[in-house]
């Protein structure tokens, strides 16, 4: 792509074309589907953290008023294991299973054990209570080092570690370890100036986001079936659901509603394919919502994580060593994000030395779920929490001491790839210079930098654009839209055809009307199904070149597109006035019929993004508490499309790890029940916590996208942690370890000091 | 939630008539002022009552006055009233503080300070202030009417002194006079949405002299309920509020404080967050009672 594009609509702010339906209340969410005759589904959910079912008997229950079906683990095929692809969270088809409905065993508090339709929910609750289940409680494991500890219970008697040197030769919590690394660790350590040692350990938390799951599932007498659910990816609801119930692919189609926030948590399938069995077994539709407390219980927390960190600087603040070795809770199945925070934990630095180990555990928590970059902002509040203090130990600037670290153009990533252009460089620039962080702190507040990194994805989408009779521009996709997608697309489709914002409608289809699309996540959808809308729209103007060209009887190469219309190519000389979409479209009667472009691929070239967050923080003494005076999200989105969209990224990023930081943390009592399992407890900030966060938005344009798209959504999350650690360590005067900082930690270690 | 009838009796006479007759027939009533602590019980199951009597309609507990010397907030007034009322603005800044910590403006458009009492929450609110403020409770009865200090109103964890077939009619307490000064805080992780780890309330009313000849310290979340630390108060009489008498101020509030260790909050954190507080909120109240307080 050129530095110098001259942009139309591409950079502008336009209101978002589900906006209207959206504050109006209008946008239909996943609990709002209802069909005629349809049951409300209520699910069992394990009373104990982990326990053997001896026995199950729902004769009770089917017989109580309105209850048309009762579905256990024993209705549900045996999965056979197999790695689930282009999903943000990965993981196995069969711990997918065993999540979805309990078989055996329970394997957290919460865990589904059985589900009821009936005619009312309160008949469906009714039967829930009918249902006898026996349980032989087992000791729960809610820690890593309970689960590392030599006789742990196994929470699952076949786990052998993978990734060993060695097979493993018994059975254990661990799931499986990653190494890597490179140079001489050790003499890099014998080189340095200074070297800081500490282990750093963040808690379980939830994504927070506000709509619960829900769906409706209708199986048909033919086998066929469908189901309608709020997600981040139809596709992945249909291969998922699908595998659980050992049916083929094809004969599920799923509709996804609005999406009231999903964070990575709406990646993977819960009560869809219990709708599903329980429609197949009562010839109903059934409607199953769950409640908050649910949400908690049974879904996506981000993992809990410890890191031991040793770090060595050169006196002129050069990284001479790093070692990490991390342990993510996987919760009762295996697949925490370990692998990913491996690989992002020194990657905004030049390290020639350096040794990783991440180690999956598992513990008596619900499956962790991927939450906005999963696995980074743990690894990088441990690293960005070392460099801080290494700067103030060698007495130089936290951004130069970063500056002098940070990885640029050509540089290999630690995690293998070259690096293409990065903007980590240009943030911290412009982090220097921004006057967050040249104007002078107020008394007793402590200023906190951190740099925050994603990969960023690429994988498969799919679109279409319609052109209409009247030169409108119908594009369809098939990634749900979380945060202003449509407009994105929207905007790349006009910038492409030279047609207006206002011409062009998005629509998100379901699984069997749009092409197949990975799902909404990895930050991939403005620059992987971005790239699929340009296309489709390359593929609609190249057919219009072809139309103009065989109408003016002249070769396609002697015509160009330009502003919306084909032009006869300067000097060629053919008597012709330029032909519009619209022009085009009107005669697509009489042209070889109507105008549709289509594209599909498997995005490369996705760019990783850097930024840097300051904050400023207050500690009261006297009682621990903190007060966020101050934020600013510096971030290179590569090209913002809409950066409306993009700064709210990076705002609700900013707070939703400023909320990591601060209270947010699952507390449970020593049986293994969480007992904050509501939003009175559960502390998300609120908007009177925060203040204004201020955004910078840097491009560094992606040479792998047309217009030089980044993701922009989940690194926003990874920097807030250490940036807020680091402020509030400088106000309190001593070194923050452990989150949240919450106010009896922060008056403990204020008493230590 | 299950099903239940739902009356709003017009006066006095015909809300005594429908408790006798419900009390009778063994009805299991519950009283609606706001509905905003009643309603999420209902949702959770934590309460499933055969009859809701809505309150809001009888006038007694709508009313919002100053009598001579004494001001009366109706039990069913909503949040938002109560504290624009001008004489709570400008006597009971303390008092005003607590009930506009309640929730959100939506909350406060239906919250009662009656509903907060009786549901008695030894985190509620206003509790605190009203106790510190030396509010009492007028309660309607099968015969006729009784009164009970606020602080012998709370009794437990939700447990308050109405017999069955009784109700909250109102609230009421002495005006303040000069050189008097109230303040309320709680300490919460979150600056809202929030249940208070610990509440402080505090009355102070100095002499001509500017000493201190009464002071009232309520103390919050730290106990079973609300209640009236009277040691507390005592310490602070015949000082100016020294910095010695606000620490001995403070540690006998933190050895009257019995709390518990739970998700909020460790028994030791919340000792220690009372004694803050309650230096907190006597120089608070202190400085109220030269600048603010009654004119
Ligand atoms: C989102 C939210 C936030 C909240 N935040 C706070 C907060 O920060 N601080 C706080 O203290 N509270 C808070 N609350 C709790 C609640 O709003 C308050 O306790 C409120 O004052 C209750 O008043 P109400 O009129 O709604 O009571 P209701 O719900 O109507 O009644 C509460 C209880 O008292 C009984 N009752 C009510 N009036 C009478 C009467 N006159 N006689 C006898 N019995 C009666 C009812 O039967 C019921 O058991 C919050 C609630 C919500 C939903």
């Amino acid at each position: 792509m050129s530095e110098a594009m001259d942009f139309k609509v591409i950079g502008t702010r336009p209101i978002r074309p589900d906006g209207v339906d959206k504050v109006t209340g209008r946008a239909s969410f996943g609990a709002d589907f209802s069909l005629p005759g349809m049951l409300e589904g209520a699910v069992l959910r394990s009373p104990h953290a982990h326990a053997r079912i001896k026995s199950i008997k729902t004769d009770a229950a089917l017989a109580a008023p309105g209850v048309k079906a009762v579905v256990t683990g024993a209705d549900f095929p045996q999965v056979a294991a197999g790695a689930i692809e282009g999903g943000e969270g990965g993981g196995d088809f069969a711990d997918l299973a065993g999540n979805v409905i309990a078989r055996g065993k329970v394997r957290y508090h919460g865990h589904a054990v059985a589900a009821v339709a009936a005619q009312s929910r309160a008949q469906a609750l009714a039967a829930l209570a009918l249902i006898e289940v026996e349980y032989e409680p087992l000791p729960a494991v809610l820690s890593l080092d309970a689960a590392l500890a030599e006789s742990a219970p196994l929470i699952d008697e076949g786990l052998m570690t993978s990734g060993l040197p060695e097979p493993a030769t018994a059975p254990s919590n661990l799931a499986s370890v990653i190494e890597m690394g490179n140079g001489d660790l050790e003499a890099g350590f014998a080189e340095a100036a200074l070297i800081i040692e500490r282990r750093y350990q963040t808690p379980t938390v939830h994504q927070g986001y506000i709509e619960p799951h829900a769906c409706v599932g209708r199986w048909g007498q033919d086998d066929q079936a469908m189901l309608w659910c709020c997600t981040q990816g139809a596709f992945d609801v249909r291969s998922m659901t699908a595998k659980v119930l050992g049916q083929p692919v094809g004969s599920l189609k799923v509709i996804p509603s609005e999406i009231g926030g999903g964070f990575g948590g709406k990646t993977t399938v819960y009560l869809e394919p219990l709708a599903l069995q329980l429609s197949k077994k009562s010839g109903r539709p059934v409607r199953m919502v769950m409640t908050r407390e649910e949400v908690f219980r049974a879904t996506g927390p981000a993992s809990a994580a410890t890191i031991d960190l040793r770090m060595g600087f050169s006196q002129d603040g050069k990284i001479t060593a790093a070692e990490a070795t991390m342990a993510y809770e996987a919760g009762a199945f295996p697949g925490s994000p370990v692998g990913p925070g491996t690989m992002c934990v020194f990657a905004p630095y030049r390290i020639a030395n350096f040794r990783i180990k991440g180690m999956d555990v598992l513990v008596n928590k619900p499956k962790a779920a991927a939450y906005r970059a999963p696995g980074a902002p743990q690894a990088l509040f441990a690293t960005e929490s070392a460099m801080d203090e290494a700067a103030e130990k060698l007495g130089i600037d936290p951004i130069e001491l970063r500056l002098r670290n940070a990885v640029e153009e050509g540089d290999s990533a630690i995690y293998g790839p070259k690096f293409g252009p990065i903007g980590l460089r240009a943030c911290l620039e412009a982090a220097a210079a921004h006057p967050h962080y040249t104007k002078a702190k107020d008394a007793g507040v402590g200023r906190g930098v951190a740099v925050g990194f994603w990969f960023n994805v690429g994988l498969q989408s799919s679109a279409e654009v319609h052109i209409n009779e009247d030169g409108t521009v119908t594009v369809i996709e098939g990634n749900p839209d979380i945060g202003g997608s449509r407009a994105s697309m929207a905007l790349m489709a006009a910038e492409t055809l030279g047609v207006p914002y206002e011409s062009v409608r998005v629509v998100v289809a379901d699984t069997e009307t749009a092409g197949f699309s990975n799902v909404t996540g990895g930050s991939r959808v403005t620059f992987a199904t971005g790239m699929a809308v340009v296309e489709a729209s390359k593929d609609i103007i190249a057919q219009c070149c072809s139309r103009a060209a065989s109408l003016w009887s002249t070769d396609e190469d002697m015509v160009e597109w330009r502003d919306g219309a084909v032009h006869p190519r300067p000097g060629v000389n053919v008597e012709a006035t330029p032909l519009s979409l619209k022009d085009l479209a009107g005669q697509a009667g009489r042209m070889g019929g109507p105008l549709l472009g289509k594209a599909s691929l498997n995005a490369r070239g996705a760019g990783p993004g850097f930024s840097v967050n300051l904050c400023d923080a207050l500690v009261d003494q006297e009682t621990g508490q903190v007060q966020v005076k101050a934020f600013t999200a510096i971030q290179d989105a590569g090209k913002a499309i809409h950066p409306s969209y993009v700064e709210g990224q990076l705002q609700g990023g900013a707070v939703q790890g400023i909320g990591w930081a601060l209270n947010e943390e699952y507390v449970y009592s020593p049986e293994g029940v969480m007992e904050n399992a509501g939003f009175l407890d559960y502390r998300i900030p609120v908007a009177s916590d925060l203040p204004m966060i201020d955004t910078q938005i840097i491009e560094v344009p992606n040479p792998g996208h047309p217009y030089g798209v980044r993701g922009v959504g989940e690194t926003p999350i990874v920097a807030p942690l250490a940036a807020v650690a680091n402020a509030v360590s400088a106000s309190a005067g001593v070194r923050m370890t452990e989150l949240p900082l919450s106010p009896p930690r922060v008056l403990e270690a204020l008493d230590q000091a | 939630m299950q099903g239940f009838a739902y009356e709003a009796p017009s006066s006095l006479d015909a809300l005594r008539a429908r408790l006798a007759a419900a009390q009778g027939a063994g009805e299991l009533t519950q009283v609606l002022a706001g509905g905003t602590d009643l309603l999420v019980q209902m949702k959770q199951g934590q309460r499933a009552p055969g009859l809701i009597l809505d309150i809001k309609r009888v006038g007694e507990t709508q009313a919002l006055t100053v009598d001579g010397e004494s001001l009366t907030i109706g039990a069913s007034v909503p949040a938002a009233k109560a504290k624009a009322f001008p004489l709570v603005a400008e006597a009971f800044p303390g008092l005003a503080h607590a009930i506009d910590l309640i929730g959100s403006s939506q909350i406060q458009g239906r919250a009662s300070l009656g509903g907060n009492l009786c549901n008695a929450s030894p985190a509620g609110d206003t509790i605190p202030a009203l106790i510190a403020n030396g509010f009492e409770a007028q309660i309607l009865t099968a015969g006729g009417l009784r009164t009970l200090p606020v602080e012998a109103f709370v009794t437990g964890v939700g447990k308050n002194a109405l017999a069955s077939g009784e109700v909250l009619l109102a609230l009421k307490a002495p005006v303040p006079g000069p050189r008097s000064g109230d303040a309320y805080q709680r300490f919460t992780p979150r600056t809202e949405m929030d249940i208070a780890v610990v509440g402080v309330g505090a009355r102070l009313t100095l002499d001509d002299a500017g000493v201190i000849a009464s002071a009232r310290i309520a103390l919050g979340a730290v106990a079973p309920q609300a209640f009236l630390a009277e040691a507390a108060g005592a310490a602070l009489v015949g000082t100016r509020g020294e910095p010695e008498a606000l620490e001995a101020a403070a540690a006998a509030a933190m050895a009257a404080a019995k709390p518990i260790s739970d998700k909020r909050g460790s028994a030791d954190f919340r000792r220690r967050i009372c004694g803050v507080l309650v230096k907190r909120v006597v120089a608070q109240a202190l400085e109220r009672c030269t600048t603010g307080g009654a004119k």
